[in-house]
């Protein structure tokens, strides 16, 4: 029962980045039409925005080494520890949750750039152009990231205060035994509330009900007088963000690299055709469900019956559904067939 | 009457004279000149004035940085031989046949190429090497699938091979080859140094459960230290594969919360290792009492790099290297001087094993009087040297492994630098971690390709 409830928390915790990356890249194709493959990048980017603020609030002063007698070494002590002490401490200790505020209107504005910069010129082009176009750009970030970074995944903690783990057994009555770090957890209600509000953005307000309006019938929303182009960039801007948020919150779980993005790329489409081209809904229940399975199929019992089924689950998951229900879980007649 | 022959020269003076010439010709190309071989094999330089290496490493893809601080010391080792710079451990090594001069009177310049950590790759790339840049020695490393692909292509082309870092027992085991050599230790030696360590701080009665990459290097490392654990009396829990770069490493280890284990050992390496250590250190391995005892986390095979990339996670936990860069032996303090002026920081493990293994090439061939490989070969097996960082080592013949002290180390609790991040517990002696080569097979091939 112990390894069982473990495993539904990893599951739903991987689950909710599937979730949030496939949101992203659902939402750019029901509104643009677009494949975006740079998808990836911009959950690598905002891990890297989580990296940046970190290495800003650690600026040190380079004081010599004098341990070190064979060459000149240099001890690196930030100002911020220097200026004001436990308080400049305490600060870079929280140099994830700050990179929340950072994040969300740089990535923004990284959406927009993109969208405005390259994407928009290749809006009537084929499917097959638009992925190329972007998975080369995915490249370019990915190659820029690694030049300013290095290749090494560079450590990047959760404050100090929720860095241990939850005793989750307690909670639900399995005993002291069962124990979730907390970081873990509060990603998978960050995960849960960035999908509601998305949710309640595009359902709830009139903005969303024209968007989802030009999702449905573009050139109706256009005779009407609505701009559903500019609207759309901004929704573009916004799946950046959600994205971006993924990675900044996942790098106290992984320490990021310059290659995370293209590593959560294939999984997240996966998810979105299990899910169903263009569905919202569907993007996030098949991020769900493939990341328990996934999780589920970890474990040393099926393990020992099916060798190797962890490293295959997704797509032989995506192969059964993709046969009963050719359109994906949640998908709609019409999406991206002739 | 007799016929004079007045000017000395007799039929049978004639005869002795042109048998002596005719078995001079056929004797003269290895009796007086050294270099008698020289035109029958790849890439000799000749009459050049320079000889050119390889240095094949991973400078794309997971390993990059390893790759880049590999090149750093191949640099370095060039200048070296060369005559430039401070001559780093060619101040220390002994026996020492170069002189600072290049090699055998020619200089030695370098090609540099890109494994990208995968084997196809890193064997394209050796070839256009050998191909089209004449390449007369090629080494590199980072991941010992990777070594061993180019360990093969070495014995087809007859172009000797000096691998960098790759820990596999297959590398010098069932996967040798008279082309290639090791200066690097290897999971066997791991285990065999660990053990006793690991008795003194943990004790006999422990339960210890596996994490290992699926390839080559997991697999030889995993076996090398159960077979050490088991022997101290160890029981195995379970022995897991995890696919390499698995990222997220929660499903495998939440397993480990309830299986009874006291002991994670994480034969991982690289990113991977970061990142399984992480997430075992998040999962609050560390701070669990399983058996009445304290919870264990080993990484078997450890790198300052790796270190780097754990950050905090590392603090206490044992494992093995190389060498580390804060051993006071003149060796190492002579490379690290020589590393550090060139480049503001001390060397990995890695560029160590580098830097040595271009030297001991360059040697091999002042001693052997020839670039001709198996000549060269011959000079490097069973050659005994000193002075390197590692105390003395034997390049053993029947294998190509280099046997030398074995590091055992510990995440500092106490780090005085940046770079201090490993604690050196234990200098095991070589003759503690040697072993028969029999035991894992393999042939090493003929000396002429």
């Amino acid at each position: 029962m112990d390894v069982i409830l473990l495993q539904l928390l990893n599951g739903l915790d991987k689950g909710g980045a599937y979730a949030l990356i496939a949101l992203g890249l659902t939402i750019i194709f029901g509104t643009l039409g677009v494949v975006n493959f740079a998808h990836g990048a911009l959950f690598m980017l905002g891990a890297f925005c989580a990296v940046s603020v970190q290495a800003l609030l650690t600026i040190s002063k380079k004081v010599k080494d004098e341990s070190i007698k064979f060459f000149d070494a240099y001890k690196e002590i930030p100002y911020l520890e220097a200026w004001w002490g436990d308080t400049g401490a305490m600060i870079i200790d929280y140099a994830v949750p700050i990179s929340i505020l950072v994040a969300i209107p740089l990535m923004l504005l990284i959406g927009l750039g993109m969208e405005r910069g390259l994407i928009r010129y290749f809006y009537k082009r084929p499917h097959a152009e638009q992925i190329l176009v972007t998975f080369g750009l995915a490249i370019v970030v990915q190659e820029l990231i690694k030049a300013q970074f290095g290749a090494n995944p560079i450590p990047t903690p959760a404050p100090e205060v929720i860095a241990g783990s939850a005793n989750v057994g307690l909670w639900v009555g399995l005993g002291e035994s069962v124990v979730y770090p907390w970081w873990r957890l509060i990603y998978l209600a960050f995960a849960g509330v960035v999908i509601a509000s998305a949710f309640a953005f595009l359902n709830l307000t009139t903005y969303g009900m024209v968007v989802r309006a030009g999702m449905a019938d573009r050139e109706t929303v256009g005779l009407l007088g609505i701009n559903i182009q500019r609207r759309f960039t901004i929704v573009f801007g916004m799946a950046a963000v959600i994205a971006g948020l993924a990675g900044v919150m996942y790098t106290p779980i992984l320490p990021p690299d310059y290659h995370m993005g293209m590593d959560f790329l294939v999984l997240s489409f996966v998810v979105v055709v299990v899910g169903g081209m263009g569905s919202l809904g569907g993007a996030v229940l098949a991020g769900f469900v493939l990341g328990i399975l996934q999780s589920f199929a970890s474990m040393n019992e099926v393990k020992s019956i099916l060798p190797g089924i962890d490293q295959i689950i997704i797509y032989l998951i995506a192969v059964v559904i993709l046969l009963v229900r050719p359109r994906g879980l949640l998908g709609r007649k019409g999406v991206m067939e002739s | 009457m007799t016929k004079s022959n007045d000017s000395g020269v007799s039929r049978r003076s004639i005869l002795k004279a042109g048998t002596a010439l005719g078995a001079g010709a056929v004797i003269a190309p290895t009796f007086f000149v050294r270099n008698a071989w020289a035109e029958e094999f790849r890439n000799n330089p000749g009459n050049a004035s320079s000889v050119k290496f390889g240095f094949n490493v991973p400078q794309t893809g997971a390993y990059a940085d390893e790759g880049a601080d590999e090149l750093r010391a191949y640099e370095l080792a060039v200048k070296h031989i060369n005559g430039e710079g401070d001559g780093g451990m060619l101040n220390t090594m002994q026996p020492l046949m170069l002189k600072g001069d290049g090699v055998l009177g020619k200089k030695v310049e370098y090609v540099t190429g890109d494994t990208q950590t995968k084997s196809d790759a890193a064997r394209a790339s050796a070839k256009r090497m050998i191909e089209k840049d004449g390449v007369i020695m090629y080494s590199g490393g980072s991941s010992s699938g990777v070594a061993i692909a180019q360990q093969s292509l070495a014995q087809e082309m007859g172009v000797v091979f000096m691998n960098g870092l790759t820990h596999s027992n297959d590398t010098t085991g069932k996967d040798k080859r008279r082309y290639g050599f090791r200066h690097f230790f290897n999971a066997y030696m791991s285990g065999a140094a660990l053990g006793p360590v690991l008795k003194e701080t943990m004790g006999t009665d422990r339960r210890a459960y596996h994490l290992t990459a699926d390839y080559t290097w997991g697999w030889t490392q995993e076996e090398s230290i159960k077979n050490t654990t088991e022997g101290l009396g160890w029981e195995t829990v379970n022995a897991v594969r995890t696919p390499l770069g698995a990222g997220d490493f929660s499903q495998y280890i939440t397993p480990v919360l309830n299986s009874g284990a006291d002991v994670l050992i994480l034969n991982h390496y690289g990113k991977d290792m970061i990142n399984s250590l992480t997430q075992a250190v998040q999962f609050g391995l560390r701070d669990k009492q399983v058996n009445g005892k304290d919870f264990q986390i080993v990484v078997p095979l450890y790198s300052r790099l790796m270190a780097q990339g754990a950050g905090a996670n590392i603090k206490g936990i044992y494992g093995t290297t190389n060498w580390n860069w804060s051993l006071q032996d003149a060796g190492s303090q002579a490379f690290v001087k020589s590393f550090g002026q060139e480049y503001g920081f001390p060397p990995s493990q890695a560029a160590h094993t580098c830097y040595v293994q271009t030297i001991l090439y360059a040697d091999a061939c002042a001693r052997a009087g020839t670039f001709y490989p198996p000549e060269v070969i011959k000079a490097l097996e069973g050659f005994e040297f000193d002075g390197m960082g590692n105390g003395k080592t034997l390049y053993r013949a029947e294998d190509h492994q280099c046997f030398k002290d074995v590091l055992v180390v510990r995440g500092n609790e106490n780090a005085t630098s940046q770079f201090d991040l490993l604690e050196v517990v234990q200098e095991v002696p070589a003759s503690q971690v040697t072993y028969d080569p029999s035991i894992f097979g393999g042939e090493l091939g003929p000396y002429k390709v």
